[in-house]
């Protein structure tokens, strides 16, 4: 498994959200419903930013693991190879 | 449309209208929808006011338009609907739609009766056809035979000579229910001196009034003697039977019948040429009804609007009080203008100052339209309050989508709203009656958006169908744990439940980077991970949305010029939300950081924490998060509890100061607040609005202030704002309840119906076949009880903790729309 950390994601999403939300509200014709329609767009990336947010900050530092079935476990041990498996050529 | 933050600006205006052309000019007024009149005669009962007469008469003529569109629908033709534009036509023309609409409603009158006579006439004649057609044979034939049949009496009857034995008929049609009655009743009376056959027609004949085929039982009856024979008739007569004259002879019969044959034929022909005639009046009808139903009803319109007008001391012309949109004004003007030029005379409008609270104005196009209906449902704002709808776009549909959070049923909702909006313009969905069918499609847009949301929550939640999906790698990994704390076989199939460890190193590898891991979704004990993270996220996402309530407040603060508002109320309500339940946020987010698995035993639990720090003790057992956390928290305590004297006696005692200061300044000052428009005159809790009003406006009054009102209402307010501060906390729960409800009810659906549909046979026959009605089962559940029945759950809640939690902050809601005058909503 590729290991995961908080900073990549962390800055895709916040460039994604801020690409939305700053850079294409200037890009809005001036029309009636301008504010209205920057005003959803700054809402949106908050709340889904948001939410993203706690999602991954909620298991970022697990305090206990997933209780498997042992035909669960064996399955995922013997048949989900693991990328560093693949990368160095571990045998089992 | 950037007016959609607070209501336009709205101004009184009089208009004055020379009596020549106040039709005109309201006629105009209507078509433009411009303006909301006010009643000025509202002393006046509707029966003294000028205008009455002509409303009678538009009244009397819509009668008449109901009586002809019943004949209408009796005759199975639709009205068309009236093309182009029809402006309310002038009084005089009243008068030739009057007469032309009575001619048609009269020749239909007379047609319709004609036609009427007509049938009743044609039915009898069928009807004595048919008795006269009708077999009655072995009747027929015994009676010629004098005494030769086995009914008569073998013994001489005591009657004698004068007894008459010549046999006489009596013929008739009686309706089936009641032939029984009169066979037993005949029997009775008459017995051993008559003989009645009946006999039922094959044919039904067409009743004259309901057009419904009724059947008729024909009856023969033969007697002897006279006074039977009176019995008879009076017999049947009380039955309400049909009697036709029966002649002996058969080829007179004949004759009689062939006789009512050629009547019924010409009557027939009559018949037709009177319905011919009918529709075409009926025709005529259809072109004229439809225009002439619009053109009175917008006349009615206008004489109701000129009713609520006062007439001006020259009697020259009249006088109107109206809101109107600032914005408006000059195409009101224009109009008038217009209008009453052509009649040489020239109708003004001009702004007046006014006391009242004005209406409220927000124009919104068919996108914000359901959001606006959303917030105007709880309560229309006040005048120029802020108006949460532009926010509600995003809030609503994102949190109806926290508590609905699944990819496909997300996915289907989205395309029923994108099916729906695509096809909005198309007139048959237009004119669609079904009225639940109305309520969705009315809230298009909204579906749409909660559509698209819950797709996103879904994909954070990890749950397509409650089916979890790996698009990244997971972050833990079996083998890794397997391999460490020698997992072999046989240690598996020894150990029916594991769990893995997050301390062992490599078995968990980094967070998931969107969302939640799919691993979970096969563990057993997922709902206690799950729990933890939803509980939390409805706690944070609760506490921004009412902070972000608290914050809007302040913009009201602003506009209405109550800065002492923003120091003595939203600072302390701030420090007491976010102090307490931010630093709760604060609380959670700190060990999401800083807690991990290597101390998770000794891991400090938040809750009693908090617990704690209300009730200043301390827990041995459960270790500080962070160093000079008791001192922390006490301090924030204090601090929250001091802004609760602030929030209960700042603002009161502020305008008690203000309020004798004003008075203790000479009377001659005046105070000029603002112009016409820039009425302080709504405050949030509605309390403020009459101090504004008389302390800034007018200094001619004795500013009314009481202060054990003030006192009483900020003390209301103060306890509402903090108790409710916990409460509502603990409302925004119902997003981690519902999500759960929803998660179990769709892994349920799966779990029972669709894994057993799968694992049904291992021939490939068999399967297949089996899933079909699986599937339907599978779809049909899917989308009545998680689409509809946890989609409308889910919109309650969001539509809840908007309308409460949310607004309570802020909004008082308190305020009336602006209803212009217009014929639209007369229009069809």
């Amino acid at each position: 498994m590729a290991h995961h950390g908080l900073t990549v994601p962390l800055i895709v999403i916040s460039v994604f959200w801020g690409f939305l939300s700053f850079f294409v509200s200037w890009f809005i014709p001036k029309s009636l419903s301008r504010v209205v329609i920057i005003t959803i767009l700054v809402t949106c990336s908050i709340c889904c930013c948001l939410f993203w947010l706690i999602a991954i900050l909620s298991h970022l530092n697990p305090l206990f693991g997933p209780q498997l079935k042992n035909e669960t476990s064996w399955y995922l041990k013997h048949h989900f190879l693991e990328e560093e498996d693949m990368l160095y050529g571990t045998s089992r | 449309m950037g007016s959609m933050f607070r209501s336009e600006e709205v101004a009184l205006v009089q208009l004055f209208l020379p009596t020549a052309a106040a039709y005109t000019c309201v006629s105009q007024l209507g078509e433009l929808g411009l303006v909301e009149f006010r009643d000025l005669n509202a002393s006046v009962s509707a029966f003294q006011r000028r205008f009455v007469v002509d409303v009678r008469r538009c009244e009397e003529l819509e009668k008449t338009f109901t009586f002809l569109q019943e004949e209408m629908r009796r005759a199975g033709l639709v009205l068309p609907r009236p093309e182009g534009r029809l402006p309310a036509p002038p009084p005089r023309d009243l008068l030739r739609i009057q007469e032309e609409t009575e001619r048609l409603a009269q020749e239909l009158r007379d047609v319709r009766g004609n036609q009427q006579s007509l049938r009743v006439q044609l039915h009898q004649l069928q009807l004595h056809a048919a008795v006269l057609g009708q077999g009655h044979g072995p009747q027929l034939a015994t009676a010629h035979t004098y005494g030769a049949s086995e009914r008569t009496p073998l013994l001489q009857a005591p009657g004698g000579p004068h007894q008459d034995l010549r046999v006489n008929f009596v013929a008739g049609a009686v309706e089936p229910h009641k032939a029984p009655a009169l066979e037993r009743l005949l029997w009775r009376a008459c017995r051993g001196f008559l003989i009645a056959s009946f006999s039922e027609l094959e044919r039904p004949l067409e009743h004259p009034v309901t057009g419904e085929p009724a059947t008729w039982m024909t009856f023969l009856i033969s007697y002897w003697g006279e006074q039977i024979g009176q019995k008879i008739r009076k017999i049947t007569d009380c039955f309400h039977c049909h009697v036709f004259p029966f002649l002996e002879q058969e080829e007179a019969r004949r004759a009689a019948l062939q006789q009512l044959q050629q009547q019924s034929q010409e009557l027939q022909e009559v018949l037709g040429e009177t319905e011919r005639f009918l529709s075409q009046v009926l025709g005529r009808v259809q072109q004229l009804l439809p225009p002439a139903q619009v053109q009175v009803r917008k006349m009615k319109a206008v004489y109701l609007a000129l009713n609520q007008c006062s007439v001006s001391t020259t009697h020259k012309c009249l006088i109107a009080e109206a809101w109107c949109a600032t914005r408006d004004l000059p195409a009101l003007q224009e109009a008038l203008r217009d209008s009453s030029a052509e009649e040489g005379v020239s109708a003004v409008a001009h702004r007046i100052p006014s006391r009242d609270m004005p209406p409220t104005l927000i124009r919104t196009n068919r996108f914000t339209a359901s959001f606006q209906g959303i917030v105007d449902s709880y309560g229309v704002g006040r005048y120029q309050e802020v108006n949460p709808a532009p926010y509600t776009i995003i809030t609503f549909p994102f949190l109806f989508a926290v508590m609905f959070g699944d990819v496909g049923h997300g996915l289907l909702m989205f395309l029923f709203a994108l099916a729906m909006v695509l096809a909005e313009n198309r007139p048959a969905v237009k004119a669609a009656q079904n009225e639940i069918w109305q309520t969705f499609f009315g809230g298009r847009y909204l579906l749409l958006l909660m559509g698209l949301f819950s797709v996103y929550t879904g994909f954070i939640y990890n749950e397509c169908f409650s089916r979890a999906s790996s698009i990244f790698p997971s972050g833990w990994s079996v083998a890794a744990m397997a391999n460490q704390s020698g997992w072999s076989d046989a240690f598996l199939a020894q150990h029916t439940m594991l769990t893995l460890d997050p301390n062992v190193t490599g078995v968990f590898l980094g967070p998931y980077p969107f969302g939640i891991d799919p691993i979970w979704s096969l563990a057993a004990n997922h709902l206690s991970f799950l729990n933890s993270f939803k509980m939390k996220m409805s706690v944070i996402l609760g506490v921004v949305h009412m902070a972000f309530g608290v914050v809007l407040g302040v913009f009201n603060h602003m506009h209405f010029g109550q800065r002492h508002r923003l120091l003595l109320e939203t600072l302390p309500e701030l420090t007491f939300l976010l102090g307490l339940f931010g630093y709760l946020v604060f609380l959670v987010i700190y060990k999401w950081l800083h807690v991990s698995a290597a101390s998770a035993a000794s891991a400090p639990s938040i809750l009693i924490h908090f617990i704690n720090m209300f009730l200043f003790s301390h827990s041995p057992t459960n270790r500080p998060l962070y160093p000079q956390q008791e001192v922390v928290q006490a301090m924030l305590v204090v601090l929250a509890l001091a802004m609760v004297p602030v929030l209960l006696l700042g603002t009161p005692l502020h305008l008690l100061c203000r309020h004798r200061r004003r008075r203790r300044r000479p009377t001659g000052r005046k105070e000029d607040k603002a112009g016409l428009l820039g009425l302080p005159d709504a405050s949030v809790n509605g309390w403020g609005s009459d101090e504004e009003k008389a302390g800034g406006l007018e200094d001619e009054q004795e500013a009314e202030l009481v202060p054990s009102e003030v006192f009483m209402h900020q003390a209301i307010h103060t306890i509402e704002f903090c108790l409710g501060c916990i409460s509502n906390t603990a409302s925004y729960l119902r997003l981690w309840a519902l999500s759960l409800a929803h998660a179990q009810l769709s892994e349920v659906l799966w779990a029972m119906v669709m894994r057993i549909g799968l694992g049904l046979g291992r021939e490939v026959g068999v399967a297949a076949v089996v899933l079909v009605p699986i599937f339907a089962a599978f779809a049909v559940m899917t989308v009545a009880i998680l689409l509809v029945m946890e989609g409308l759950s889910a919109f309650l809640h969001a539509l809840r903790l908007h309308w409460v939690e949310f607004q309570n902050k802020f909004y008082s809601g308190t305020g009336y729309k602006l209803s212009p005058f217009t014929f639209a909503a007369t229009d069809d």
